[in-house]
């Protein structure tokens, strides 16, 4: 469905986008993930028509974006980092303008309130755009690329700004719109990714870092799993009681942080459940645990590690060189 | 294109921009048209009117241009035309349109001045028609200039101050060629003067160089203005 192929772009001397190659099939949602300022709205903007790539292709469907940009262009729906939204216009004033824009055929206002039904437009349908909270300005940024039914929606960062439950709402509109549409959307928060993208490409200064199933990319990263215990009972004791168990590879003390438990920061083996024989030797020695909770893998983690495993590849290639 | 002419158009008459244009243009005309007509009791020096005309829009004519892409950058709405449908040269058709537009029909709302003088006396239409023709190509190619100006920054104040500077220019000419010592230097800048083109119609005939060199001017600005956007995306 969208095929890139060696996309690079140089800003005067800065290169942008380095040789980045990806896929995204028919009806995925792919999750393009980077830190701020790594090439992923560069990259949409070239697949989208905006910027034009110094090297490499975009095609849409088969169709190439400088080749053929107004066909491409009409399979693309494209929310910005910034909603481009005319201020002074109201919510049915500017759709109605987008359909003219994208020269669109089928019966207008039927098109237009089904539009406004899935992203729920309904209550400030003929309220000036100025006017709208964030949360429903996104949504008209939504409804802006829904129109005209285009195969291909493109989201740059859609749930930057908003409040939690505004959060909530968009992602569950896009995992629902994912069910017709193929989606490349591009955030920078990882539990985003892990809650609505099939696959996930990430990216880190311009270049492809990796390209996996949202699973495979979460388990490979995260071998390791780490989690937060509070116990109660004699400190080094228990660090010994534990440090032997099968399966926990460290243990290390955070130290007092109720009135009576400790908290240990607990390390299992890579891809090992150390839950189970934690508990039973807790509850043999009769020192209760009064809290667990896993440690949420945070972008910075995947990054460290993507990256890390980047540099050493590169120099065992080169290793492998001389 | 017709999406983009038709929003351009509205754009105007929502905020207060096409109000004031429409409202400085008859105003300023009719104080001047007053001047020249109808306190000299005469039609002689109708010309002159339509000279000093041809000068007041290098204030009138930036207010017109100043906002149609420099606020579209600023607002980022550019990228929702730029990624649409919509070929380069439509986009910005669509926006030259849409100010040529307003102008026309100001122009055309100015033009009952004209009615006045028949009610008096008897003007020579031939003229008063040729002066109309020759001042709305003026302004045509004044707003193609405002519009590329205005494509260059995303300010619009800063597109106005350079709009107002490059026309003031543009009419300028006229009164600094005699000072060029040089002369063929003073036929080059002649055959590029604005106003000098112009002198023509003031005698009351048609000149077609002059009309066929007010539309290039038009078409060349609202090319490059083509170009500008063109450049941007590769750089």
């Amino acid at each position: 469905m969208i095929e890139i192929e060696h996309l690079t772009k140089v800003f005067g001397t800065t290169k942008a986008v380095d040789d980045v190659t990806f896929r995204v099939e028919e009806g995925e949602i792919m999750g393009f993930l980077g830190p701020n300022g790594a090439g992923k709205s560069t990259t949409m903007n070239i697949l989208t028509g905006y910027l034009s790539a110094t090297s490499g292709t975009c095609r849409v469907n088969g169709v190439d974006i400088l080749e053929n940009p107004l066909e491409a262009k009409r399979n693309i729906g494209f929310l910005p980092e910034l909603p481009p939204l005319y201020m002074e216009m109201t919510v049915k004033e500017y759709l109605d303008f987008i359909y003219d824009l994208k020269g669109c055929t089928f019966p207008k206002t039927q098109h237009i309130k089904e539009i406004c039904d899935v992203v729920k437009l309904g209550d400030v349908y003929n309220r000036l755009i100025g006017n709208l909270s964030k949360g429903y300005k996104q949504r008209v940024g939504i409804a802006q690329a829904l129109v005209g039914n285009p195969r291909v929606l493109i989201f740059d960062e859609p749930t930057v700004g908003l409040d939690p439950k505004q959060i909530i709402d968009i992602r569950n509109l896009i995992r629902m719109l994912g069910r017709e549409h193929t989606i490349i959307l591009s955030t920078h928060i990882l539990p985003e990714v892990q809650a609505v993208c099939d696959r996930i490409v990430v990216i880190n200064k311009g270049k492809l870092v990796a390209n996996e199933k949202t699973e495979d990319l979460v388990t490979a990263v995260d071998g390791s799993r780490k989690m937060i215990a509070k116990i109660v009972g004699p400190e080094e004791e228990v660090v010994k009681a534990l440090g032997a168990v099968a399966g926990i590879r460290s243990v290390s003390v955070l130290g007092k942080r109720d009135t009576d438990s400790i908290s240990y920061l607990v390390e299992s083996e890579d891809r090992v459940d150390a839950r189970k024989p934690l508990f039973y030797t807790l509850a043999s020695k009769g020192w209760p645990l009064v809290g667990l909770e896993g440690m949420e893998l945070s972008l910075e983690d995947i990054f460290i590690r993507l990256v890390s495993d980047q540099k050493k590849n590169a120099r065992n290639r080169k290793g492998g060189e001389n | 294109m017709f999406a983009i002419y038709k929003r351009e158009l509205r754009a105007y008459f929502v905020t207060p921009l096409g109000y004031i244009f429409c409202g400085m243009f008859l105003l300023v005309s009719g104080l001047l048209f007053y001047w020249t007509t109808l306190a000299e009791q005469s039609t002689e020096s109708l010309s002159e009117y339509f000279l000093y005309l041809v000068m007041m829009f290098a204030i009138l004519i930036p207010l017109l241009t100043m906002k149609l892409l420099a606020d579209d950058r600023r607002i980022k709405t550019e990228q929702l035309l730029l990624t649409a449908p919509v070929s380069l040269t439509g986009m910005v058709m669509g926006k030259y349109l849409a100010a040529l537009t307003i102008y026309g029909c100001t122009f055309l709302v100015n033009s009952f001045n004209f009615v006045l003088l028949y009610l008096y006396g008897t003007p020579n239409t031939a003229a008063i028609l040729a002066n109309i023709l020759g001042t709305f190509l003026i302004g045509a190619a004044f707003i193609a200039v405002g519009l590329f100006l205005s494509s260059l920054t995303q300010s619009q104040l800063i597109a106005a101050v350079s709009s107002i500077g490059v026309i003031v220019a543009m009419l300028l000419l006229f009164f600094v060629i005699e000072y060029v010592p040089y002369a063929w230097l003073r036929s080059v800048l002649q055959w590029f003067s604005v106003v000098d083109r112009y002198l023509p119609f003031m005698n009351q005939s048609l000149s077609i160089p002059a009309v066929v060199y007010y539309l290039s001017l038009a078409a060349l600005f609202v090319f490059l203005t083509v170009r500008v956007y063109d450049k941007r995306r590769w750089s």
